[in-house]
């Protein structure tokens, strides 16, 4: 928790990201790495901005790892970042680099997103700890962060041993104060060549499992000393809570008397330490985000505990679910609960005004009835939702190549009625989705790829990658050219097609023409992302309401921008009843990108004129 | 040891966050110990944003505990409505009545509520309910409205409002001293909506 408030020149608000990012560089790191993946993004983003170290977003988590690895084996200091799932990626190279050990610290630090503001799933990294015998650190908020990412440093270092500092989106995502130092230069990288350690053939890995375990050891004795582990004090001794990360100031805020155990080093635990304070209150509950860990081993020493059948099992421990949980075991009364919330529309997030995807589901939308669609990991998610409902699976970084390909491998001849389309962006075919198209080539897939190519890693806040020309701090760089790449990877010349999206006619019949094709064929689309420097903002549109004829084509492409003026019912010469819907462009947000026009035969869209101004916000 | 419990609430895009920063840059700098914390996914995506603010001696939870907050600053009417409960029954509301309907609203799915300030109202909290949106394009640049909020915010705040007042104009002084001068008058508009002493 925040240390004592110091003078305001010293103090500064940082998120815990930016934290990390302090911390690691007045460690003294010279190599830092990650791929952008919330909640974690901003703690390479603010490394960078420091001198005399290298930071890079690698393709994917697995190579971030590798590049830290090969840092650290020179015996220099390195931190990898990424979230929760990205340790899933990176676990092959870090599972071997345990047992090797490290010479310049390693710190992991993995971000989970507990309560899943942004991800896929909610899995708890802190079981890397106990798999990869790795000490596991966990901050509560900004000014732990900051001492942690030094502590971990130097602990890596002390056990020759990679270190995981785990935080929570409630750790990342938090402003608090913190009071920083000084940057201290380590050592020069000097790779000195060790075959035992450094090459991990069976031969050698095995002579290292001995060395592992003893570490294990030493680690058990540090758990019990460590100052990272402490014990708040509290007077009521009836309930003592033992936890760890942000956890810790959501039970002080609540129970402001409770004897509160906090793992600071969470791995592996000081189970003596625990023992005994658990023998000074009367009833000790484990609260912990988000999986019962600590609490099985705390039981399986046969430490009395109570945690998950009081706490629920996923989301996060905030006071009004913490309280409500422990307050009977201490007879209280649970204070009146506040008003229910107003029952309300839903407001959920959406494609921005002329995004790119949105001419691609608007397009997939009119195909619904033939495609199958296998989605991916991007804002392009979005395109499950209303009004395009075009997405049919989201599952991990790159699975829609392997997920397309199975379904097509799955069916049968007579089964073939439906297309298989695999969608991607381009940051996260970097990542990963170009392996799984290189089985569609391999395997003959009947797989359409749509490449939505829009200059950046959108979702995680506009990411220079290889493809984009442009590194980390946005100078030149190489830049990858997809239509070759996917060549190269196998798919025939003639069946790759770039589309400019917002030419709705255009791409709907390449993609109505490459479905109706057996064989692999990629479609890449290529305008930028909105929220990047490469997109071009024109004047916008407006609706002519003497010209609009109500017809909603417009509005069916899910733009932002674009909504009911009115609704009017009306009778057709046939005598049908038709709903009408009248549109209006709002021309603060509309950009001007010109994609409704293609819709409106009644050519009721034209330009605004009048001005944009400067920025003028503060 | 008093704790002020601040709420910001929006749709993404619309600056809730920048502003929970600026007030809480204007708490540090008073001398507070200060968290911030934002409920927002996909919120640069047009979503709903809301940001906890709290600042005092000693802060410990960066989340407001429900029912707690003292003040919520409302960018949207119904986002005002969709968060009052977590304000304490004597909570002030300072609430932009801006109506912003989303797709699943403007395409008929769901109703956006007729009059969400009277809602607000019928709650028995003190509402200051004004247009900051008609404020900005009077100052001539709808782009000020953000301004026109913190201004409105400013008179129920624990420390002097000109020390919030002096983080936005500081921020352009020097760069762009007639935009320096833009936001002060927004500054002092938006506060004249919503007065403590009224």
């Amino acid at each position: 928790m925040t240390t004592a408030v110091k003078e305001a020149e010293d103090r500064l608000l940082l998120s815990g990201n930016e934290a990390v990012a302090r911390a690691a560089w007045e460690a003294g790191v010279k190599v830092a790495t990650s791929y952008p993946g919330t909640p974690a993004t901003e703690i390479l983003e603010a490394i960078a901005l420091y001198p005399n170290l290298h930071a890079q977003f690698s393709v994917n988590e697995k190579v971030a790892m590798e590049v830290a690895i090969g840092a650290a084996m020179s015996g220099v200091r390195a931190l990898c970042s990424m979230k929760h799932v990205g340790m899933n990626v990176a676990a092959d190279a870090f599972m071997t680099y345990t047992l090797t050990g490290t010479k310049g610290g390693l710190v992991i630090v993995v971000a989970d997103d507990v309560g899943l503001s942004s991800s896929q799933n909610e899995q708890d990294s802190r079981y890397w700890g106990r798999f990869g015998h790795m000490p596991m650190l966990e901050p509560a908020d900004s000014q732990e962060a900051y001492e942690m990412t030094k502590a971990a440093f130097e602990i890596s270092e002390r056990f020759a041993t990679p270190v995981i500092l785990r935080a929570t989106t409630r750790v990342c995502h938090v402003k608090a104060v913190a009071v920083v130092g000084e940057r201290v230069e380590g050592p020069k990288a000097e790779f000195v060549p060790e075959a035992a350690r450094w090459v991990m053939v069976p031969g050698n890995a095995r002579n290292r499992l001995p060395l592992m375990a003893a570490r294990d050891v030493a680690l058990k004795a540090f758990t019990e000393e460590t100052g990272l582990n402490r014990i708040d004090e509290g007077s009521d001794r009836r309930v003592g809570f033992v936890t760890s990360g942000p956890v810790a100031t959501t039970l002080r805020e609540v129970f402001p008397d409770a004897p509160i155990f906090k793992l600071g080093f969470s791995c592996p635990l000081p189970i003596e330490r625990l023992r005994a304070f658990a023998a000074t209150v009367d009833t000790l509950v484990v609260a912990e985000e988000t999986e019962p860990l600590i609490e099985m081993e705390m039981k399986a020493a046969g430490i009395a505990v109570r945690g998950k059948e009081i706490l629920p099992r996923f989301g996060e421990l905030l006071p009004h679910v913490v309280g409500p949980a422990v307050r009977p075991l201490l007879g209280i009364a649970e204070p009146p609960a506040p008003a229910a919330p107003a029952k309300l529309f839903p407001r959920p997030p959406t494609l921005c005004p002329a995004c790119p995807h949105l001419a691609v589901y608007h397009t997939l939308a009119r195909l619904r009835k033939k495609v199958v669609i296998a989605g991916d990991i991007g804002c392009y998610s979005l395109g499950a939702g209303h009004p395009w409902g075009a997405l049919d699976t989201c599952v991990s970084m790159g699975a829609s190549m392997g997920v397309a390909l199975g379904m097509d491998k799955a069916r049968d001849e007579d089964d073939r009625d439906k297309a298989v389309l695999a969608v991607i962006g381009d940051s996260t075919f970097l990542h990963m989705g170009m392996q799984g198209l290189l089985d569609i080539t391999y395997t003959g897939g009947n797989v359409t790829v749509l490449l939505m190519d829009n200059g950046t890693t959108g979702m995680t806040g506009g990411q220079n990658h290889p493809a984009n020309g442009r590194d980390l701090k946005g100078a030149p760089a190489p830049k990858v050219d997809f239509a070759r790449l996917v060549t190269a990877l196998g798919v025939a010349p003639e069946r790759v097609h770039v589309v400019d999206p917002y030419q709705l006619p255009v791409l709907d019949r390449t993609l109505r023409q490459e479905i109706a094709t057996p064989g692999p064929s990629v479609i890449i689309t290529n305008r930028p992302c909105t929220l990047i420097e490469a997109f071009e903002r024109h004047q916008p549109y407006h609706t002519d309401e003497d010209a609009c004829t109500g017809c909603g084509k417009c509005i069916d492409i899910g733009c932002p921008a674009i909504s009911v003026a009115r609704r009017e019912t009306a009778v057709r010469k046939n005598g049908r009843e038709v709903e009408l819907a009248f549109a209006r462009i709002d021309t603060a947000v509309c950009t001007g990108c010109g994609m409704c026009v293609n819709v409106c035969a009644s050519e009721a869209i034209v330009r605004d004129e009048t001005a944009a101004k400067e920025d003028c916000r503060p | 040891m008093s704790i002020t419990n601040i709420l910001v609430a929006g749709t993404g895009g619309q600056g809730v966050m920048t502003a929970a920063e600026i007030l809480a840059l204007a708490a540090l700098a008073h001398g507070y110990d200060v968290k911030k914390t934002e409920v927002a996914g996909m919120a640069q995506r047009g979503g709903v944003v809301t940001s906890h603010l709290r600042f005092g001696e000693k802060v410990l939870s960066p989340v407001i505990p429900a029912g707690e907050a003292d003040v919520l600053l409302a960018f949207e009417a119904a986002e005002a409505l969709r968060c009052c409960h977590e304000l304490r029954p004597a909570g002030v509301i300072l609430v932009n009545t801006l109506r912003l309907a989303p797709p699943v609203v403007s395409t008929g799915l769901f109703a956006y509520p007729d009059d969400p300030i009277a809602s607000l109202r019928a709650t028995g909290r003190t509402v200051y309910a004004f247009d900051a949106g008609a404020i900005a394009r009077e100052l001539g640049e709808i782009k000020l409205i953000n301004t026109v909020m913190l201004g409105a915010i400013s008179d129920h705040l624990p420390f002097p409002q000109d020390e919030l007042k002096e983080r936005i104009v500081a921020r352009f002084r020097d760069r762009k001293p007639e935009l320096a001068e833009a936001n002060a008058r927004a500054f002092d508009m938006g506060r004249a909506q919503a007065r403590a002493a009224a």
